[in-house]
């Protein structure tokens, strides 16, 4: 393999796993809150076509970047209200937030069918990204540097940070959280939002930089990769990080091994892979016996109800 | 004072609603004419054409016709569903264009045997079901000369969906046609198992190219590959309909579905009663396979041969599976001057010398 493909090879991963790494670090605060949302696909949907309506009509694709931010918190306060105000059933709701994200993108997008967009660019002028080293250190997508950034500053907010430790104290036990004097509601409210301007960014990562265009289930599945991501990370940024790599990584080799003429798998298989994968960590999960619990948050998809 | 009984009014409801029906008997009622979408009529591809072909049909037959649609019908249950309400709306005539439609047709065609069904791309028939499909492979013959032209590798990459006869057929016609112009072209194959998933085949059409395909082809149908292509530098075929739109530079020219003249003769058949079910497979001679216009990148030499192959197969002259053919495993498949029917098309699961899949 001459270095040329190999640095090809590198920057098709870091495009194909940075959105799954924005959608899932959200959905994996959401969760650590206490709180299920399954409606990531719904959500990044949403989030992909504000991009690209908003960067087709003033064209600028930041601000349609930001807007896809917002969307997508939009669409999870209506998650929201729904699961924590009035306590409905969280599975129930996320696959009816997918299933609504699905339509209304479709239903806003109409217009913009056919059209191009300039995308989010780079990041840094294009002589630093000249060689070899310089396209694999300057050379990515902007969002690809902003997701790297975000796994810190999560990693940072739940291990080190005052806030950070509420937000795994009303996940792991609402009840207590509660009665030393947090708000459950008003801790899931803000994660449950920080989830859904992820997931917004993450369908803006498809509309504005992988492929600049709309088109109906732009991100075809990837938020159920990435809800599947959650737990293969059992619940960890750091390993959140490796396994939207390890997954962007297996989808891109696929295609080269097979452009190469190599056909070690079959593409089916391959497009289960990463759920093969999750429930292959789901088992082990759940067969150390110390580990059991080490895993998801005890409160997980629990509707937390204020007793007086 | 007089009581409005619940009762006269809905009696007087009904009367109301026949009227227009009434009054449509009175003149010679339009023929209905219902279509079946699986897309949205935005798609730029597959629907947008079916689309384009209803619209000639209402501009042909004018007032004799009310044509309707419904778009965005998932292929299964539902579209029994919709199949039954376009029939029981009183529609003479329905088309059902895509091949996930197939049983549902045929079941519901049993039960308004009144109505006269069309299915595209299927393979089940009845008395009053029609199937029709069209020869895009003869599309493809005319990409693959423009490819042999055009690659400098001698390598095109080929974004294909599923191994099915259709996709199968694409994939040889365009690659004996660029081997007929540079005997050593490859067109190396690579299957996403999806017919639409644009971040898929634009990683796809990267992979190609860093493994030295210059020219891409594709049997999926979003423009992302195109985009793909527009970012290289390099050039590939719009899908379906022409693309070139979506990337200017790239786009060289795409293989364009003309159902209107379909409609307008099956329609006219039934208006004049002699309609009767059968297969129809038209292809270029019939102008329902349309190449779009040639982008300023296809040199003049490709141009001239490209037109060559289309105005060959036109008129007869020119078979895309002519022979001898040699599979890609060195066994001979077809003699010298010899031609394949449209069984063997049909059935194809084997692929010419040439194509590394």
């Amino acid at each position: 393999m001459t270095p040329e493909i190999t640095i090809a090879i590198l920057m098709t991963v870091v495009g194909a796993s940075t959105p799954i790494l924005l959608a899932a670090l959200g959905e994996l605060v959401v969760e650590k809150s206490g709180v299920l949302n399954l409606g990531l696909e719904g959500m990044m949907l949403i989030g992909a076509v504000a991009a690209f309506a908003v960067a087709a009509t003033t064209g600028s694709a930041w601000l349609g970047a930001l807007v896809a931010m917002l969307a997508g918190a939009a669409a999870a306060l209506i998650f929201g209200v729904l699961t924590l105000t009035l306590t409905a059933n969280q599975v129930a709701t996320g696959l009816a937030l997918t299933i609504f994200g699905v339509g209304v993108s479709s239903l806003v997008g109409a217009p913009f069918v056919g059209m191009t967009v300039e995308g989010l660019g780079t990041l840094f002028p294009e002589s630093l990204a000249d060689d070899a080293w310089g396209r694999i250190l300057f050379g990515h997508n902007p969002l690809a540097y902003v997701s790297l950034l975000a796994v810190v500053l999560v990693v940072w907010f739940l291990n080190r940070s005052r806030a950070g430790l509420i937000l795994r104290a009303v996940g792991e036990s609402d009840e207590a959280a509660h009665s030393i004097g947090y708000s459950v509601i008003g801790v899931r409210y803000l994660a449950v939002l920080f989830g859904g301007a992820m997931a917004g960014l993450a369908g803006s990562c498809y509309s504005l930089v992988l492929t600049p265009l709309w088109a109906d289930q732009l991100t075809a599945g990837r938020g159920w990769i990435a809800l599947a991501l959650v737990v293969f990370a059992s619940w960890r940024p750091w390993r959140l990080f490796l396994g939207a790599y390890l997954f962007g990584g297996v989808m891109t080799l696929e295609l080269h091994a097979k452009a190469a003429g190599l056909s070690l798998l079959e593409p089916e298989f391959l497009a289960m892979l990463p759920y093969l994968a999750t429930i292959a960590v789901l088992t082990i999960i759940s067969l150390r016996r110390s580990g059991a619990r080490a895993g998801a948050p005890a409160c997980l998809a629990k509707p937390f109800r204020a007793s007086a | 004072m007089t009581l409005i009984k619940r009762r006269d009014l809905l009696a007087g409801g009904a009367a109301l609603a026949s009227l227009p029906l009434l009054g449509r008997a009175a003149q010679a009622a339009p023929l209905g004419v219902g279509f079946v979408y699986v897309g949205p009529v935005g798609d730029h591809g597959w629907t947008y054409a079916h689309d384009v072909g209803r619209k000639n049909l209402e501009a042909a037959l004018g007032d004799k016709i009310k044509t309707s649609f419904v778009e965005n019908v998932a292929e299964g249950p539902d579209s029994e569903r919709v199949l039954r309400q376009l029939a029981k709306a009183g529609n003479g005539m329905i088309f059902t264009t895509s091949f996930g439609y197939m049983n549902p047709t045929i079941k519901v065609a049993k039960q308004f045997k009144k109505v006269k069904f069309e299915h595209a791309t299927g393979y089940k028939r009845s008395k009053n079901v029609a199937t029709y499909n069209a020869r895009f492979y003869q599309g493809r013959a005319v990409c693959g000369t423009i490819a042999g032209h055009m690659s400098k590798t001698g390598v095109a990459g080929y974004i294909a969906s599923f191994p099915i006869p259709e996709v199968v057929m694409g994939i040889n016609a365009f690659t004996l046609a660029a081997r007929k112009v540079n005997p050593n072209f490859k067109t190396r194959v690579l299957w996403v198992s999806t017919w639409y998933d644009p971040a898929k085949e634009a990683d796809a059409a990267k992979a190609l190219i860093d493994q030295g395909a210059d020219i891409i082809s594709q049997h999926t149908d979003s423009p992302a590959a195109l985009q793909a292509c527009e970012q290289r530098g390099l050039h590939a075929f719009g899908q379906a309909s022409d693309m070139s739109a979506f990337a200017p530079n790239a786009h060289l020219t795409a293989i364009a579905n003309n159902w209107g003249k379909y409609y307008v003769e099956r329609v006219g058949q039934a208006l004049d009663g002699s309609w009767a079910s059968g297969d129809t497979w038209w292809g270029m001679k019939e102008d329902i396979v349309q190449m779009t216009p040639y982008s300023k990148a296809v040199p003049e030499a490709a141009r001239k041969a490209a037109d060559a192959v289309r105005d060959g197969i036109t008129a007869g002259t020119w078979d895309p599976f002519q022979g001898p053919i040699t599979d890609n495993k060195g066994k001979s498949r077809l003699g010298a001057g010899k031609a394949l029917g449209d069984g063997d098309l049909h059935k194809m699961d084997w692929y010419v010398a040439g194509v590394e899949s």
